[in-house]
């Protein structure tokens, strides 16, 4: 029987791993970072699935193949379906006009509204509130994967790939550069907080100029502040700015805020290609899945869904570069 | 047109590289508008936006870049400097934030860069006010174009004091003028080219627009209505109708 090789156990590499393994596929994964941490640019995701609010600065594939990630993920790790709140300044009221002219699938939100969804939320006057969506901790999902493939049998070797392999199929994001002429890092800031005294239950957005803010709940007071899209490779630090922007972001939210615990600071590079959506690529022996940009849990079912189609029954999804088979 | 530091523009749309959805789309957006100058924000990526610049410089139109973020003399000067190595052009888009909330600038450290980078070699392309006074200065220290804002940066409330900026072009009649900043639509960009300014500059209208290729069509042909439109010589409004047919005939009843 066939074995599959993965190389690199980010949320790329895992969900492929277990997409083929559901479907009855062997697979072994190769990753000399060792089990999922913050080596691998997953682990500083903020683990929102939400399609319908992406797709107000994203290409159509993200709004239809993002869909089938809530389900995906519900059936391997804990998935919060609660929906996302968005929010804007009164000065920023415009661009939440915008936002919702470019998205579907929100009702619009009174103060009133907005109360009774996050009673913490109480300096916004009209929001959108957009129910379907869901979100997840990433690094939990992380975990869940690679112990339900331990279960299943697949080992896991903290060491590189070797060359030549047959089979392999490369989910290294942007380490696969060598390879992958056209991938970019992205660079991106996070941080994690915690703050006991606010209390918020779902992913809230706040609308800003330049990039879009979010505040995703970790449980137990602590919340992910997110996350800045810079054109630069350069993954060694945050910026003074981009602290700023985070923490003011949290502050406008609710000034309890400012009472937070700053518990980590994380920067790190996705992957993207020139029209930031995922491709799969045949080169050679091995298959390359990667270019997940900023939407690596919400994009990662339909990738492995991609690459199983194109591994086990050699169907080329629209994902798949024909050109380069 | 009036050429630029001897160079002549291709056109008259100056477009902006920052905020598109993805660099496949800041291409096409670019292609689509025919920009023949392209401005790049050095600032922000600091040093470790070699793949991004490489992507600008592959777009194959002159490169103007920017200091955009800078808010001291000192600052802008450094990444002048850096802008110079990066893309190997004497041209700066000097940009000298004065105000956090209005972006507008401050004029006095920027007649000062101005200065600076003028004595040193540099083509100095300065963001300023409508105010001729300044506008002057920054001649004075060496600069042969003025860039004075329609309205603050990604308000894209168009030309907020026309007044001002008909005078701006009757000041400096030899002068290249160029509307950076505040262009939301199309017909603002016209408005711009219809008082004989020679460019306009803009980014947030397209690259935040929907459909920013689409949008940046529309750009180019505004652009170029408007400019055709000022070598028409348009005829002056007036109070009451001019009638186009003859009146011999008609009854006097007053």
């Amino acid at each position: 029987m066939t074995v599959w090789s993965i190389i690199g156990a980010g949320v790329a590499g895992l969900a492929v791993a277990s997409e083929l393994v559901a479907r009855g596929a062997k697979v072994q994964v190769f990753d000399p970072g060792g089990a999922p941490g913050p080596h691998g640019c997953s682990w500083w995701a903020g683990g929102m699935l939400a399609p319908w609010c992406e797709y107000e600065n994203a290409e159509e594939p993200v709004l239809r193949l993002g869909q089938l990630a809530i389900d995906w993920w519900a059936k391997r790790t804990q998935v919060h379906r609660r929906g996302t709140l968005v929010v804007a300044n009164s000065r920023d009221l415009p661009d939440l006009c915008c936002f919702a002219r470019r998205t579907e699938g929100f009702s619009e939100v009174d103060t009133g509204e907005i109360a009774k969804l996050e009673p913490y939320l109480h300096r916004f006057g009209k929001g959108l509130y957009f129910d379907a969506e869901a979100y997840l901790n990433p690094r939990r999902a992380l975990l869940d994967l690679s112990h339900q493939l331990q279960d299943h049998g697949v080992e896991f070797h903290h060491a590189r790939a070797p060359t030549g392999l047959d089979n392999a199929i490369d989910c290294r994001g942007l380490h696969a550069r060598e390879n992958l002429q056209d991938l970019r890092g992205v660079k991106g800031e996070m941080l994690v907080i915690r703050c006991p005294d606010v209390t918020l239950t779902r992913p809230i957005r706040l609308l800003h100029p330049r990039v879009p803010l979010y505040i995703v709940p970790r449980g137990d007071g602590v919340y992910m502040l997110g996350a800045t899209m810079i054109e630069s490779e350069d993954s060694s630090r945050i910026t003074a700015r981009s602290m700023l922007e985070l923490l003011s972001a949290a502050y406008a939210l609710n000034p309890a805020f400012g009472e937070a615990e700053v518990l980590e600071i994380g920067v790190d590079l996705r992957p993207a290609f020139p029209d930031n959506l995922p491709r799969i690529r045949r080169l050679g022996p091995t298959i390359y899945a990667n270019g997940l940009y900023r939407h690596g849990y919400l994009l990662a079912p339909a990738l492995a869904k991609g690459v199983a189609d194109l591994a086990l029954d050699n169907k080329h999804s629209e994902m798949v570069d024909e050109d380069c088979t | 047109m009036k050429a630029c530091y001897g160079t002549s523009l291709p056109n008259p749309l100056m477009l902006g590289t920052a905020q598109y959805p993805s660099p496949a789309i800041l291409e096409q957006a670019f292609r689509d508008s025919g920009a023949g100058v392209a401005t790049v924000s050095l600032r922000r990526e600091a040093g470790a936006g070699q793949t991004f610049w490489q992507m600008v410089r592959d777009l194959s139109v002159l490169v103007l870049p920017n200091t955009a973020g800078c808010h001291t003399v000192k600052e802008a000067v450094t990444t002048a400097h850096m802008a110079r190595e990066v893309f190997d052009t004497k041209w700066i888009k000097l940009e000298l934030i004065g105000h956090t909330d209005s972006l507008q600038p401050d004029v006095f450290q920027l007649v000062e860069a101005a200065r600076v980078l003028s004595e040193d070699g540099f083509e100095v392309f300065p963001y300023t006010t409508d105010d001729l006074i300044v506008g002057e200065r920054l001649l004075a220290a060496g600069c042969e174009v003025l860039m004075p804002w329609g309205a603050p940066i990604g308000s894209g409330r168009g030309l907020n004091n026309e007044y001002a900026l008909r005078a701006m072009r009757a000041e400096f009649p030899e002068i290249p003028l160029v509307i950076d900043a505040g262009i939301g639509l199309p017909s603002h960009a016209a408005h711009a080219m219809e008082l004989g300014y020679d460019a306009v500059l803009l980014n947030t209208a397209v690259a935040r627009a929907g459909d920013p290729a689409a949008m940046a069509k529309a750009m180019k042909l505004a652009i170029e209505a408007g400019r055709l439109a000022y070598q028409a010589d348009p005829i002056e409004a007036r109070d009451m109708a001019e009638p186009s047919t003859p009146v011999i005939g008609k009854a006097f009843l007053s």
